[in-house]
């Protein structure tokens, strides 16, 4: 007998007092949880975002379009950033000011040529004000999932109001679980010491979000 | 389970041990506290906690009153998906699937993320012998690696460690697996944490296999969720070519839509975080983004003999947040180390019997671990009654009866005049009793819940006809430190 059997055998025997429940899946587990906490105008709840970004240490800027240029190049020179990688769907636009080398987001990339790059500049899917969290899946203005991890310092521009959702049921709703898909709130953080936050350990130390208007 | 804690004492002996060592009790007392008060805040912000929870709960039961229809859906998702499907019925069948699968790829190391599964089937150990080296790449699991040391929480495995003892073992230690510690290294976190970025960064970056575990799998869509914070194990499950990810078969969900529940209610519980900084979802393999090949192996090792046992089986919905640690008086003072398990705690005395069985001293123990007050079922996001299922392994223990071990039905002898049953008495008095509590008489009374036993159950009955069972006093183990203390260091 394969595991496969074996294993889907002795969960049938451990139910055998269990009748089944034939009712569809919405009906047989009921939600009276909140789809929303609050309510808040669309304004409000991008000002949530900001303040929760924040809370948990994100850099949190803002920009409209024709603003967004000189704000990246200031974030980069700021950083002393010489190398920048860059998905191939990122406007051109938003880093055409910066005096900086654009390294693209190619597959034949090795994870020690990411390593010696300063910064990355990404878009994001959705964020999620109740959480202050930005969410990656992957489309072309976001890259591979190693580009927004390996280097030290990302900047994520979130289109508000359009991209940002209040909840994490809001946010599910929106996402394609096909993609994958990469949830960051704050930059990278550990509390193993003594259960002392220290930001950055191996993901990127700094993160900035810029809302563009 | 592994044999990595064979020979443990009992859990009243080990118990006294650690609650000796003022070092460890320190430590926890201090780390149980601070995260007790941050989770009631996180949680606050939430107005509807308890329609979550009860969420949370049903979602669970119902995945595991159809557990086999979920495991089949979940099999046909992931491989529609590009992953491959492993079925272990035990540890050891996990252990060489795995080592099977890394020795396919031609390497001889790989890198993990912290898992509970892979803790509990002893892979690391199990890989050495087969000449692969397994690096821990969480912090505390480093630590407890280099250390030579075994976890004593869920969630924060080195709990037990304070900044100094961490830079001691960080300088004595990194050298023999990589690259050293700087000279310099003093012991503030934030420079601990850049010694472990640089010793680890050199083995993310040439790694070609990566060990998972996760925290939840949809069924439906054949998606598997790892929640983290360091960014770890975004390197473990996106750098290598070949990802392995172990896991427990009741960590399924039916629906996508289902995260909206856990992933609210799991880092509030957690890490007392709105949201914890990194949360990973994949599904199958992605073109030319990601691991080129992706094992799921599905793990059993007692978790369908759990599943028949029918008071016993909500101990399958848990999901690992390690709230109920952090609230319990017991493991304040005894530690994770007593516990004799990976998994410790009010969780651990619940899971760790019905996982291995009762056979050994220190798992006839565990369900006596407990005073049960009762804290653990109110913080558990997904509500399993921990004191409910305490009282029903301790008549298992004293009684004996029908229960079923590795698929097998079996009838439990009674343990009475056994050891086990003389280790269960010793640990039921150093646990509920206080000598002191004892003589005063008082009854077994919660401050949290209204329904508790009044007596012991089976022949624990006539023990406890004959001593009332004590209240749970404000302090009890402080005070009865205080008056039994030999002031010697008993741990390790
Ligand atoms: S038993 Fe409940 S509180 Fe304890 S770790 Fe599991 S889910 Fe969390």
């Amino acid at each position: 007998m394969s595991s496969r059997d074996r294993i889907l055998g002795r969960v049938r025997r451990a139910l055998a007092d269990v009748t089944p429940d034939e009712r569809p899946y919405g009906e047989a587990v009921p939600r009276d949880h909140l789809r929303v906490h609050g309510e808040r105008t669309p304004e409000q709840t991008v000002e949530l975002l900001a303040e929760n970004l924040a809370d948990y240490r994100a850099v949190v800027h803002r920009a409209d379009a024709e603003g967004l240029p000189l704000l990246v190049m200031r974030l980069l020179a700021e950083r002393g950033a010489r190398e920048v990688l860059v998905p191939s769907g990122l406007p051109t636009r938003w880093t055409a000011a910066a005096d900086v080398a654009r390294i693209h987001d190619r597959a034949e990339h090795t994870p020690q040529r990411l390593d010696r790059v300063d910064s990355v500049v990404t878009g994001c899917a959705v964020a999620i004000a109740e959480t202050g969290t930005i969410v990656l899946d992957g489309s072309s203005d976001q890259g591979r999932r190693r580009i927004s991890l390996v280097p030290d310092h990302h900047i994520c521009v979130v289109r508000v109001p359009g991209q940002v959702v209040s909840s994490v049921p809001e946010a599910l709703e929106r996402l394609d679980p096909a993609r994958p898909l990469t949830w960051i709130s704050g930059p990278s953080a550990t509390s193993d010491i003594e259960l002392d936050r220290v930001e950055g350990v191996h993901g990127p130390r700094t993160l900035e979000v810029i809302l563009l208007s | 389970m592994s044999g990595t804690f064979v020979g443990m004492p009992a859990f009243p002996e080990a118990a006294r041990a650690a609650v000796h060592n003022a070092t460890l009790r320190g430590n926890l007392r201090h780390a149980t506290h601070t995260i007790r008060a941050k989770r009631a805040r996180a949680v606050a912000e939430l107005d509807d906690w308890p329609a979550l929870r009860e969420a949370g709960r049903r979602i669970k039961d119902h995945t595991l009153r159809h557990l086999d229809r979920y495991l089949e859906q979940l099999e046909e998702s992931v491989t529609a998906a590009g992953g491959t499907v492993h079925w272990a019925a035990d540890a050891e069948e996990a252990n060489r699937i795995v080592a099977d699968l890394v020795k396919a790829t031609g390497e001889s190391e790989v890198v993990k993320v912290k898992s509970m599964a892979t803790q509990e089937i002893g892979l690391n150990e199990a890989l050495l012998a087969e000449g692969i080296h397994a690096y821990e790449t969480d912090l505390a699991e480093l630590i407890v690696q280099l250390g030579k040391d075994r976890p004593s929480h869920i969630l924060v495995p080195a709990i037990h460690r304070n900044r100094g003892e961490i830079r001691d073992v960080f300088r004595s230690e990194m050298g023999a697996w990589g690259r050293p510690a700087p000279e310099d290294l003093t012991d503030t976190p934030a420079e601990l944490a850049e010694a472990a970025r640089l010793h680890l960064r050199e083995k993310f970056l040439r790694a070609r296999v990566g060990i998972s575990g996760a925290n939840f799998m949809v069924a439906e869509t054949g998606t598997l969720v790892v929640v983290e914070s360091e960014g770890n194990g975004r390197m473990c499950l996106t750098l290598p070519e070949t990802l392995i990810s172990v896991v427990g078969i009741e960590k399924i969900v039916p629906t996508w839509r289902d995260l909206e529940v856990f992933l609210q209610t799991l880092p509030r519980s957690s890490t007392a975080e709105r949201m914890n900084p990194y949360t990973s979802m994949w599904t199958g393999t992605t073109d030319e983004d990601g691991p080129r090949a992706f094992h799921l192996v599905l793990l059993d090792n007692g978790r369908t003999d759990a599943l028949a046992d029918q008071v016993g089986r909500q101990a399958l919905r848990c999901i690992r947040c390690s709230a109920c640690l952090n609230v319990c008086p017991v493991y304040e003072r005894a530690g994770g180390h007593a516990y004799g398990s990976v998994y410790p705690g009010p969780i651990g005395a619940i899971l760790s019997p019905q996982l291995r069985g009762t056979a050994s001293e220190i798992d006839a123990s565990l369900p006596y671990a407990s005073s049960l007050c009762g804290a653990c079922y109110e913080v558990c996001p997904v509500a399993i009654d921990i004191p409910e299922v305490l009282v029903h392994l301790r008549e298992r223990v004293v009684e004996g009866g029908p229960a079923v071990r590795q698929g097998n039905k079996v009838v439990l002898k009674p343990a009475r005049g056994h050891a086990a049953e003389r280790a269960a008495m010793r640990a039921a008095r150093w646990a509920f009793a206080h000598p002191g509590t004892l003589r005063a008489g008082q009854r077994l009374a919660s401050r949290t819940r209204r329904l508790h036993p009044r007596t012991l159950p089976g022949p624990g009955r006539a023990w406890s006809g004959t001593r009332d069972l004590p209240a749970v006093p404000a302090e009890p183990f402080r005070d009865w430190w205080q008056r039994t203390r030999a002031g010697r260091d008993g741990a390790e």
